[in-house]
């Protein structure tokens, strides 16, 4: 498989399918594996990082789930292509980094990407939409489960699958979630939710990961730990605090339909006035309107069939998916300008938000709404 | 009361912190506390700056110098990066993963997915401590027919062990 397919087609995972995929955006999963008494990829010299390449990668290319994969060595990649990758979060940013030494292999539908000398030897990952993390996991632990048949993992009996970095020893396993949190954003509730969350050992973070903003009011959250706790009851209990998080937002989304509804109608229009005439945007500013556009969706305020290309849009916005569809490089200025212009030609198919939907939509007839329109 | 850091100036910023119902408490003086950041709330958590409490002491009292014998790394290597050299620095440097593991970690044992591998050798083993326990057993009390059958079964183990 070429890049230019991987460019056509949006991962499976992007098309919101899943389960409570209004909020939950993807679910992913991976796991981190060592070859015994090999130096970890950071550590190891040149030559040696090219080894444990080549003893690994035939065995990935040959499983099952990889056949027809897209498998390219990552200094065959442009700055570009790697960028693309990580804003499909199939690689890491760190990942990207690499060249020399180190591979990506995923498969057609892009729900499994596997990355050779990232941090560890491998990083096995596996995404889903919606809430499925339990599914994730299912898959990774099979394809685990076939390359331990051919490779001898670093593990010990006392701590488990052995990882470069400490944090990341015993289970290898990072389970999260990518949620949409409009509602407990503009209700100003978030914070809340980030601590209460922060203090039973998961981590809430922003967009691409570790030290990354929350834009979008997107928000990732993931097991903090991996030692002392098994694989299935870390899952269970992230997927339980994150149906507690879904149900926060629900609830907050119909305290502003109550009690706030002017405010929230009224951004519901900025953004759609932004958005449909705007010549420059940032892609900062285009995922904080879009972020309120899906919401809008959510509400009733714009038809349910105009999910999937508001839901593109939040990923050919992004700066490199903006430059590798236009074929050129591209300044941040041009990049703006092209950027709006791909969100009005788009949003000439989404009519204008239907206010009188989501009055009705709140129940009971108590809310009086907006009067005009 | 003095600082947990440097250990020679008063403490002066007194730190408390639950997590998972564990208490965890830090003094420090004014110094040091600039220094680990505990003064800018936006960038501080505790769990880094026990972490980094914890390696100095333990970095102490094992060898700066000690080198892994797989990979060459040394401990100064680690403090630097963050990571380890290869799977065996678990075992090499031991002594001063343990506390830090334990400041980071849910536990300090796995519980998860056992590889098939390592769960032959694991079995094996949990068999060869339970024939030499009933070994010592049977020659405390003196039961030398059983010792003998033991002793014939430790050693066919022993082989399937090392093949």
């Amino acid at each position: 498989m070429k890049f230019s397919n991987v460019m056509s087609n949006a991962g499976e995972w992007l098309r919101g399918e899943g389960p409570h995929h209004q909020i939950v955006i993807s679910s992913r999963v991976r796991l981190a594996r060592n070859l015994r008494n090999r130096a970890f990829p950071g550590w190891a010299k040149k030559a040696e990082r090219t080894a444990i390449l080549e003893l690994i990668k035939p065995h990935v290319e040959e499983l099952p789930e990889m056949q027809d994969s897209f498998s390219e060595l990552l200094q065959d990649l442009s700055a570009l292509e790697k960028q693309v990758l990580v804003e499909r979060h199939l690689i890491s940013r760190e990942h990207a980094a690499k060249s020399a030494g180190s591979a990506v292999i995923m498969n057609r539908r892009q729900t499994l990407s596997i990355m050779i000398n990232e941090e560890d030897h491998l990083r096995m990952q596996s995404m889903r939409s919606g809430l499925q993390l339990k599914q994730a996991f299912k898959l990774l632990d099979k394809i685990d489960t076939a390359l331990e048949n051919e490779l001898e993992f670093a593990y010990d009996q006392r701590l488990g699958y052995l990882t470069a970095c400490p944090t990341n020893v015993g289970t290898g396993m990072r389970a999260s979630a990518m949620l949409h949190l409009p509602g407990l954003v503009l209700s100003e509730l978030i914070n809340q939710v980030v601590q209460a969350v922060s203090k039973i050992g998961l981590a809430v973070r922003g967009l691409y990961g570790e030290g990354t903003e929350a834009m979008g009011n997107l928000f990732q959250i993931s097991n903090q730990t991996t030692l002392g706790e098994k694989e299935d009851e870390i899952i269970s209990r992230l997927t339980k605090v994150i149906e507690t998080i879904i149900e926060k937002e629900h609830d907050s989304r119909q305290v502003l339909i109550q009690k706030k509804s002017n405010t929230l109608w009224d951004q519901i229009g900025r953004a759609y006035g932004v958005l449909t005439y705007a010549h420059a945007m940032s892609s900062k500013e285009a995922l904080n309107l879009l972020s309120i556009i899906k919401l809008g969706i959510d509400l009733g305020a714009f038809p349910e069939d105009k999910r999937l290309p508001i839901d593109e849009l939040f990923m050919d916005t992004q700066p490199a998916h903006l430059q590798k569809t236009s074929q050129q490089k591209l300044n941040a200025e041009e990049r703006d300008h092209l950027r709006a212009q791909i969100i009005r030609a788009r949003l000439k198919v989404l009519p204008k938000p239907d206010i009188s939907k989501l009055a009705t939509d709140s129940g009971n007839g108590s809310n009086p709404g907006p009067s005009e329109q | 009361m003095l600082c947990d850091v440097c250990k020679c100036n008063d403490a002066t910023v007194f730190l408390t912190q639950i997590i998972e119902g564990k208490m965890q408490k830090v003094n420090l003086c004014d110094a040091c506390s600039k220094e680990k950041g505990v003064q800018d709330p936006t960038g501080f958590a505790l769990a880094d700056l026990l972490l980094g409490i914890g390696a100095a002491e333990e970095i102490e009292k094992g060898s700066p110098t000690q080198r892994c014998p797989v990979c060459g790394f040394t401990q100064a290597d680690f403090k630097k990066t963050g990571r380890l050299g290869c799977s065996t620095c678990y075992a090499t440097f031991t002594e001063a993963l343990t506390a830090l593991l334990k400041a980071m970690h849910k536990g300090t044992a796995h519980v998860g997915k056992v590889p098939l591998r390592a769960h032959r050798v694991g079995e094996l083993s949990d068999r060869m401590r339970n024939l030499n326990d009933s070994l010592q057993k049977a020659v405390a009390e003196e039961n030398y027919e059983t010792a003998a059958s033991l002793r014939d079964q430790i050693k066919q183990l022993e082989s399937e062990l090392t093949s």
